[in-house]
């Protein structure tokens, strides 16, 4: 049996100000089979009154589910005790989104290049390459545990 | 949601019907190791239904595509749709897998 995802969202009424974002936050355990669940449900959350071009919709699912799979396995070890908190904050035309983890964080300036011919055999390495090439921005916190991606919202 | 297996000319035909991603990698490895033990050499992955893939299911493709050829097999892959077409161009993997536009253009190649 697996944990119940627990999904908190602060929708408030229209913001005052326009450039003020509705918040959506989900805090998940540290299991990968709930990654594919809790892409849906912020996905559904996103995109809530939308009708995305599906090449959006795409780049949104692959770009959470990779940050998603990075903090259980590499932040957070899959230890069952940590868990992982996705932040989307839903601008008119975009949306930030933020996966943070309890790890220790990485230097993201480490991570080779999986495209290299000698390293397209490797099982893994692949996936903040991934990001980086789906978001229109990325940025990280200086502990390197926590990820922020920009999305386009249409 | 998941996989399932049918043979065609001889070629187990393996449907990812949904998303091929960390939480599910394994499923697939485990059902190719099954089909190798059987004597199963020939392989086509379809992605006619599939969703989206992650580096992990992108890593599960290629270490299971690895584990065929040193069997003296061979797999392939077809149904891509554009989004998962660039991500396999985005990382190159397209050099490294035979990728047909349905699975019976691949089945008529094997």
């Amino acid at each position: 049996m697996t944990a119940a995802l627990y999904l908190c969202v602060r929708r408030s009424a229209p913001p005052l100000e326009p450039s003020m974002p509705v918040s959506v936050a989900l805090r998940l355990p540290s299991d990968v089979t709930q990654v594919e669940d809790a892409v849906e449900l912020m996905a559904r959350h996103c995109f809530a009154g939308r009708r995305p071009c599906s090449r959006t919709a795409f780049r949104l699912r692959v770009a959470l589910a990779e940050a998603l799979s990075n903090a259980i396995v590499f932040g957070n070890q899959e230890d069952p005790t940590k868990q992982v908190t996705v932040i989307a904050e839903l601008f008119p035309e975009l949306i930030r989104l933020c996966v943070a983890d309890e790890g220790l964080g990485f230097d993201p300036i480490a991570i080779p290049q999986p495209t290299d011919p000698d390293g397209l055999e490797r099982p893994c390495g692949r996936g903040l390459f991934i990001i980086r090439n789906l978001v229109d921005q990325l940025e990280f916190n200086e502990r390197g545990n926590a990820i922020w991606m920009t999305l386009p919202r249409c | 949601m998941g996989f399932s297996k049918t043979v065609r000319n001889g070629v187990s035909v393996v449907r990812v019907e949904g998303q091929l991603i960390v939480g599910n990698r394994h499923e697939l490895k485990n059902l190719i190791q099954e089909g190798l033990e059987s004597g199963e050499r020939k392989f086509l992955i379809d992605c006619t239904q599939t969703g989206y893939i992650d580096s992990s299911g992108l890593g599960a493709l290629v270490t299971i595509s690895k584990k065929i050829r040193e069997s003296g097999g061979e797999m392939r892959l077809s149904g891509l749709n554009d989004d998962l077409r660039s991500l396999f161009e985005l990382t190159k993997l397209d050099t490294l897998f035979h990728i047909a536009p349905t699975p019976d253009k691949a089945l008529a190649d094997f």
